[in-house]
């Protein structure tokens, strides 16, 4: 049985093939040179000279790439990457140290990164050594409003559904849809899905309704492996809504629920019910329909 | 016309004025490290501004289509702080290579002690060493006798002219810094610096070349679209729209791009990361594609009672 690639190996493997030759053999070189070269000093140079050298194009990654990257590390997806985010977070988990000085040494990179820093270094969480001692500056880092550092942390990365505790994983929920992030894109929401979170989220959808906002479909996945009584309420407001996408999230929500009232409310919409029976409606449809609806 | 304001505190300014900024075609801005109004005490304050500058005013100018580069610096005022002086230099050299850093700045005189002297001619050997251009504040008190002084230093330096931008001048200052060979950078900032019409005559008097116009708008009374508003005066008074981009955008570029960190396809056509994460592209740019910045929002009146 062959053994999967580690994540570095399949790194180093895309850039190596991608870059063309002068940035590769800057790459090389630097690589070389961290590895007898254990200093931070040596590693903020090397990190601050990427954009420099390697440039931003995004990481070509075929399907094939895709597949192997998941075996690698289940759940990880790169898709999204560019360039200078592979070849930072490559250097970055091959410069492991004991793990108290890896986790510092994150924290103290962290907070003087300039934005493209910002994203790549929150992007390699799923391939770091000492993922668990990291979890503080990751939790801090979710506190940002800047969009696309959340989704560095938040999207399709592992890391938030392996590593943080109940607390920070329905923090996160709840702001990414507090700053108009996406859900579908969070690894984990099925797994993670809590009853504190179900209850937080049906306060968050009252609290819209009464200031005259829309609720976010994507909400009701979270709420409805745990609906029942007053947020079997909500959903049937969801269910009865204009919005195409609403009524597609509440029948998907009322069919996680264990709830008798939630089966008969299901039974009332019978094209969503066959729909998800049939597995053409699911949360990977819906998330189709939302963005061919707000583009 | 699209525009670049290559001296704007942002840090300072408001969403209003960049929507302004945005609707009036200013695609880029560069915001000059500098002091936040009263003295900074700590080390860690500063470096926590620097911070600010270079990660989350980048993101908020980008919500709005405009893209954001800074100088970063110990400014003349807070080199008068040795210990806090000596602190930030140590790691200056960390800050200066990061993204979207183009130059060195704005360092220079404000009241000439032999401190700011210090702390300006290290930074001068600094930007040579980092290979940066330099962006120069000149003073507001014996601005005439200080900026001389500044390229003085420079040249004992040996920081070659085309790398460094004098900002601030005057009528009284012009001649002097073109003649050296270094570009001459005007705020249009009311009361105490520049004036629209003053600057009007100056472009029509020395042309546009190695001519830059700013805003350096602040926290105090500023203009954030004083550049837009200038060179629609300089067009409406006849001066020719060659010299009117040169100062409003081609020169900004071509001085500060000398850092390899600043590149006119950042904004005509920016890296897919780019537009996926930080970069939410002005609509003027944008031909057949919906636009994000709609009308020029309403201006602001206390008669506008809807919040929502």
């Amino acid at each position: 049985m062959t053994r999967s690639p580690a994540p570095t190996e399949l790194l180093r493997q895309w850039l190596d093939r991608q870059l063309p030759p002068p940035a590769a053999a800057w790459l090389r070189e630097q690589s070389g040179k961290l590895a007898v070269d254990r200093s931070e000093r040596t590693l903020q140079i090397s990190l601050g000279m990427v954009v420099r050298k390697i440039g931003r194009d995004d990481l070509a990654l075929t399907p094939a790439d895709l597949e192997v990257a998941a075996t690698a590390r289940p759940d990880w997806d790169p898709s999204r990457w560019s360039v200078d985010v592979a070849t930072r977070v490559l250097m970055l988990a091959c410069s492991a140290e004991e793990r108290d000085v890896f986790a510092e040494r994150f924290t103290r990179l962290c907070r003087y990164a300039d934005l493209g820093e910002s994203i790549a270094l929150y992007s390699g969480l799923p391939v770091y050594p000492h993922p668990e001692a990291l979890v503080d500056q990751a939790s801090e880092g979710i506190r940002t409003n800047m969009r696309a550092v959340f989704e560095a942390i938040a999207h399709r990365s592992p890391y938030p559904r392996d590593h943080f505790d109940v607390q920070r994983w329905n923090q996160m929920v709840l702001k990414a849809l507090f700053i108009g992030s996406t859900l579908h894109p969070v690894v984990g929401l099925d797994a993670r899905a809590n009853p504190e979170l179900a209850r937080i989220l049906s306060d968050y959808a009252h609290e819209r309704w009464a200031a005259g906002r829309p609720v976010s479909p994507e909400l009701w996945r979270c709420l409805g492996p745990f609906a029942q009584g007053g947020m079997l309420d909500d959903l049937e407001r969801a269910a009865a809504s204009h919005e195409a996408t609403e009524r597609m999230a509440a029948a998907l929500a009322l069919s996680a629920s264990p709830d008798q009232r939630a089966r008969r409310m299901l039974a009332g919409m019978p094209d969503m019910s066959d729909a998800i029976a049939g597995g053409r409606l699911n949360w990977d449809a819906l998330a189709d329909a939302m963005q061919a609806a707000h583009g | 016309m699209m525009f670049i304001d290559p001296h704007a505190h942002m840090i300072s300014r408001t969403t209003d004025d960049y929507e302004a900024m945005a609707a009036a075609g200013v695609v880029a801005v560069i915001e000059p490290a500098f002091w936040v109004g009263q003295p900074r005490t700590h080390v860690g304050t500063y470096l926590d501004y620097l911070a600010a500058i270079i990660g989350f005013e980048r993101f908020r100018a980008g919500q709005f289509g405009i893209r954001h580069y800074c100088t970063i610096g110990l400014n003349s005022k807070e080199a008068n702080n040795e210990a806090l002086a000596e602190g930030v230099m140590e790691i200056l050299p960390q800050f200066a290579l990061k993204e979207g850093v183009v130059a060195i700045g704005e360092i220079g005189y404000d009241e000439q002690t032999d401190l700011e002297d210090r702390y300006f001619r290290r930074q001068l050997d600094l930007a040579k060493e980092l290979e940066l251009p330099v962006m120069i504040h000149t003073p507001h008190r014996d601005k005439k006798r200080g900026t001389s002084r500044s390229m003085d230093v420079c040249e004992e330096h040996r920081v070659d002219p085309s790398r460094i931008v004098v900002d601030h001048n005057n009528e009284e200052t012009v001649r002097e810094v073109l003649d050296r060979g270094y570009w001459a950078a005007f705020s249009i900032y009311p009361s105490t610096k520049m004036g629209s019409a003053r600057m009007v005559e100056i472009l029509r008097q020395y042309g546009g070349e190695r001519i830059i116009i700013d805003s350096a708008c602040d926290w105090g009374i500023s203009e954030p679209l004083a550049v837009a508003k200038t060179a629609r005066l300089a067009l409406d008074r006849g001066v020719p729209a060659d010299a009117v981009r040169l100062a409003t955008y081609r020169n900004a570029l071509a001085a500060y791009g000398q850092s390899g960190q600043m590149n006119e396809a950042d904004w005509l056509d920016p890296p897919p990361i780019d537009q996926r994460t930080v970069y939410e592209g002005n609509s003027i740019l944008r031909g057949g594609r919906d636009p994000k910045v709609e009308d020029a929002k309403v201006r602001r009146t206390r008669d506008e009672l809807i919040i929502e």
